[in-house]
């Protein structure tokens, strides 16, 4: 019941964050928010409730499955929706698969990049104008210039030479049809922010964010899971160790990391010390090139 | 619980770092994130490849600013970068804008969210054409909390005599732009960011100088709505969006009604007197709800919802205020500056964006606030020389000019001065044939 004249870091990107989504509801027509189960999203999730209890979400949940997701964070994803009470829209890789709009060169090809195809393909069947998500400035290069309000074209694609200023915050939302916007209410958020939040707010997260046993085999200083779809080849030497997840995603390209921490203020203190940046340690298909992730987002991934 | 307890209840200071990739900004901030141990192992390791691939000696730490595959061809930054680390006891967000004429905008861009901005001076060259545009820009852009870095003073043998000549020289130019010590603050450090003297650590070859490290200057300077001239702010409060959950299940809810917003200035308690605009009706805060939680009061940055004790229809676009003093709500011009002016009439500084010029002949709409209204464009009194800060007779605004600009809207908008209130100072210009953002203004 007490306020302060200068408000914590928290509090501060909180207030942001619920003005961002807030700007959503006031500005589009029809806009959806991302939820994969992931814990950038399950903030998200948190935050919308600050922003619009007791009222309804002005705007359903969407998620785009790869069909290779952990069945864990999908389990989680179906029962946080329905305690929440907010509708929940799935797509799934499968159906552009069998739709033919994805071509895969082999079944196990990292499914990642072709999420931005589904996507697409629900903002034209729902006619969303705003897709809220979950990514931060500080994850990649890339997206430290990218504006929280950020403008795709009828193809999705992402100019980055060409953005809306931003100033203040005062952000303009305007779109055609057939164009949509993307908006990032946690872009000012640190990985760390994003775990500090979580403990305060209490919020549950799906088990394999927490350690775990797993088998893995060591590639490039990446630890890749072993499991049905990732089997271990001849020649790898398969150990099974403590892990946990720092990010939740497609199973082919997403790796865990060694770790005991089973609490978040373990995680919060590892986090804190870390040496290594999220993606670099848990993106499989990240390294590829320096440019990468610029690439991908001008294609229309988020 | 430790590590939680010693990284809990920074502040937030939001900077912005004006110079060129020749003053050494981009390794300024570079020695800002190593120093301050924010750069991970793979991304050191990223940047080693790239300066060992380009035949560099030592790692350059500029590298890690720069985002974007064109800039990195070209070698320069040409939109703003948003950069993060933390200290323990505060976190930083920098806007990185580029320094060169061509890019006035982004420079605007960067400004408009910070409340200190760090000038870098080129101890060797003294002060240039640029750091003049620079502080003129911040100055425009309502930034009271400025940071002159003396950079490369390596390059000068660490002479206090070149730190003195440049602080004189910036002083009688900080008079000429009317920063006064009243309303502005403005300090002086020596360092040398390419061996990180007085960035963060002090190094031994500055031993002359006795004030702070540029991080000590930044984890004391005041934040947003934190230092002496903010507690002049009247409360404002543009309304966001209604909260009206008349279907739920739950009979309490029926009538719920919440007015959702962010306090853009000043502070407001339960019981409070306020007043609605347009509509000029007067009631009392009822209730101040986050997420259904009840507060007492609310500071400037927060987003609440209010609860009111009357029955009254607002919607997005509207505002709420603190009644005047003297009961009179009928008229703004009570005098204390609790509400703020009603107009169809703005005179502002604007900054033009678009690569095709204002046309004196369209409409073009204006984002004040939550409230959006058709604008006309009037009279270009001037356009200011951004180097010299003359005024100049002008009949065109194009790409990076800043120049004042009379407007008619549609409808009244709720404003106060730029100067005294950034939030409801500032407005931005939409194109309404592409619909982006061409223009951005403060009030005078």
């Amino acid at each position: 019941m007490t306020t302060r004249v200068t408000l914590s870091h928290l509090d501060w990107l909180e207030a942001e964050a619920i003005h961002i989504l807030r700007e959503v509801a006031g500005q589009c027509e029809n806009p959806a928010l991302l939820f994969s189960g992931g814990k950038d999203s399950i903030c998200l999730l948190r935050l919308a409730e600050k922003a619009f209890r007791p009222g309804k979400f002005p705007f359903p949940l969407l998620h785009i499955d790869t069909a290779h997701n952990y069945p864990e964070v999908i389990a989680f994803r179906d029962r946080r929706a329905a305690e929440l009470g907010e509708r929940l829209i799935v797509r799934s890789l499968e159906d552009s698969i069998a739709r033919g709009t994805i071509v895969l060169k082999s079944p196990l090809e990292s499914r990642n990049r072709f999420q931005s195809v589904t996507l697409l393909e629900a903002v034209e069947e729902f006619g969303f104008d705003c897709l809220i998500g979950g990514a931060r400035r500080d994850e990649e290069k890339a997206r430290a210039k990218e504006r929280v309000f950020s403008f795709r074209d009828e193809f999705g694609q992402w100019d980055p030479k060409n953005q809306r200023p931003e100033l203040w915050n005062l952000y303009n939302a305007r779109v055609r049809k057939g164009e949509h916007m993307r908006a990032f209410p946690i872009s000012n958020w640190t990985e760390l922010d994003v775990w500090q939040y979580i403990a305060r707010e209490g919020l549950e997260l799906p088990s394999i964010y927490f350690t775990h046993k797993r088998q893995i085999v060591r590639k490039n200083g990446l630890l890749a899971p072993v499991t049905d779809l990732t089997p271990a080849k001849d020649g790898d030497v398969v150990e099974e160790i403590d892990v946990r997840f720092r990010t939740v995603g497609d199973i082919p390209c997403t790796a865990p990391v060694e770790s005991t921490a089973d609490t978040i203020d373990e995680i919060i203190a590892e986090t804190a010390s870390t040496a290594v940046s999220e993606r670099g340690a848990t993106r499989l298909d990240d390294q590829t090139s320096e440019a990468s992730m610029e690439q991908r987002k001008k294609e229309g991934y988020f | 619980m430790a590590a939680l307890e010693r990284i809990q209840d920074h502040g937030l200071l939001r900077f912005l770092t004006c110079g060129s990739v020749d003053d050494g900004k981009s390794t300024l901030i570079g020695r800002l994130l190593f120093d301050t141990r924010t750069i991970l192992t793979d991304t050191l390791a990223q940047i080693e490849r790239t300066s060992q691939r380009r035949g560099l000696s030592a790692v350059d730490l500029s590298l890690l600013t720069d985002g974007l595959s064109a800039e990195r061809e070209q070698g320069i930054t040409i939109d703003v970068a948003y950069r993060y680390f933390s200290t323990g006891t505060r976190k930083y967000i920098i806007a990185d804008a580029p320094g060169h004429e061509q890019y006035t905008r982004n420079m605007v861009t960067a400004a408009s969210t910070a409340d200190l901005a760090i000038l870098l001076v080129d101890a060797r060259k003294g002060l240039s054409v640029q750091t003049r545009r620079h502080a003129a820009v911040c100055h425009l852009l309502g930034i009271r909390h400025l940071v002159v870095a003396v950079n490369k003073m390596d390059l000068v043998e660490y002479d206090q005599a070149v730190f003195e000549r440049i602080r004189a020289d910036f002083q009688d130019f900080a008079a000429g732009l009317g920063l006064s010590d009243t309303t502005h603050d403005v300090t002086f450090v020596p360092m040398s960011a390419l061996n990180g003297d007085m960035v963060v650590d002090r190094g031994e070859a500055l031993a002359w100088y006795e004030g702070p490290t540029l991080l000590e200057l930044l984890e004391t300077a005041p934040g947003a709505h934190g230092d002496a001239a903010a507690k002049a702010e009247q409360f404002r409060f543009p309304i966001q969006w209604v909260c009206r959950p008349q279907a739920s299940d739950d009979p309490e809810l029926h009538d719920y009604r919440g007015f959702c917003g962010r306090i853009e200035s000043g502070t407001v308690q339960v019981g409070d007197r306020i007043l609605a605009l347009p509509a000029w009706i007067e009631t009392k805060v009822k209730a101040i709800h986050i997420g259904g939680q009840p507060l007492t009061s609310a500071v400037a940055d927060q987003s609440v919802t209010l609860l009111l004790e009357d029955e009254i229809d607002l919607s997005r676009g509207d505002m709420l205020v603190k009644a005047g003093s003297n009961g009179s709500t009928a008229s703004a011009a009570n005098g204390d500056g609790a509400v703020p002016e009603v107009t169809k009439q703005l005179d502002a500084m604007v900054c033009w964006f678009a690569e095709t010029p204002l046309d004196r002949s369209r409409k073009y709409t204006i984002r004040h606030t939550t409230r959006s209204t058709r604008a006309a464009v009037g009279e270009i009194a001037y356009k200011l020389d951004v180097n010299t800060l003359e005024q100049q007779g002008a009949e065109k605004l194009a790409m990076n000019d800043i120049a004042r600009v009379s407007f008619r809207l549609a409808q009244p908008v709720f404003c106060d001065s730029y100067a005294k209130n950034r939030a409801t100072g500032a407005f931005v210009i939409i194109d309404e044939a592409t619909f982006d953002t061409v223009g951005a203004g403060m009030v005078v």
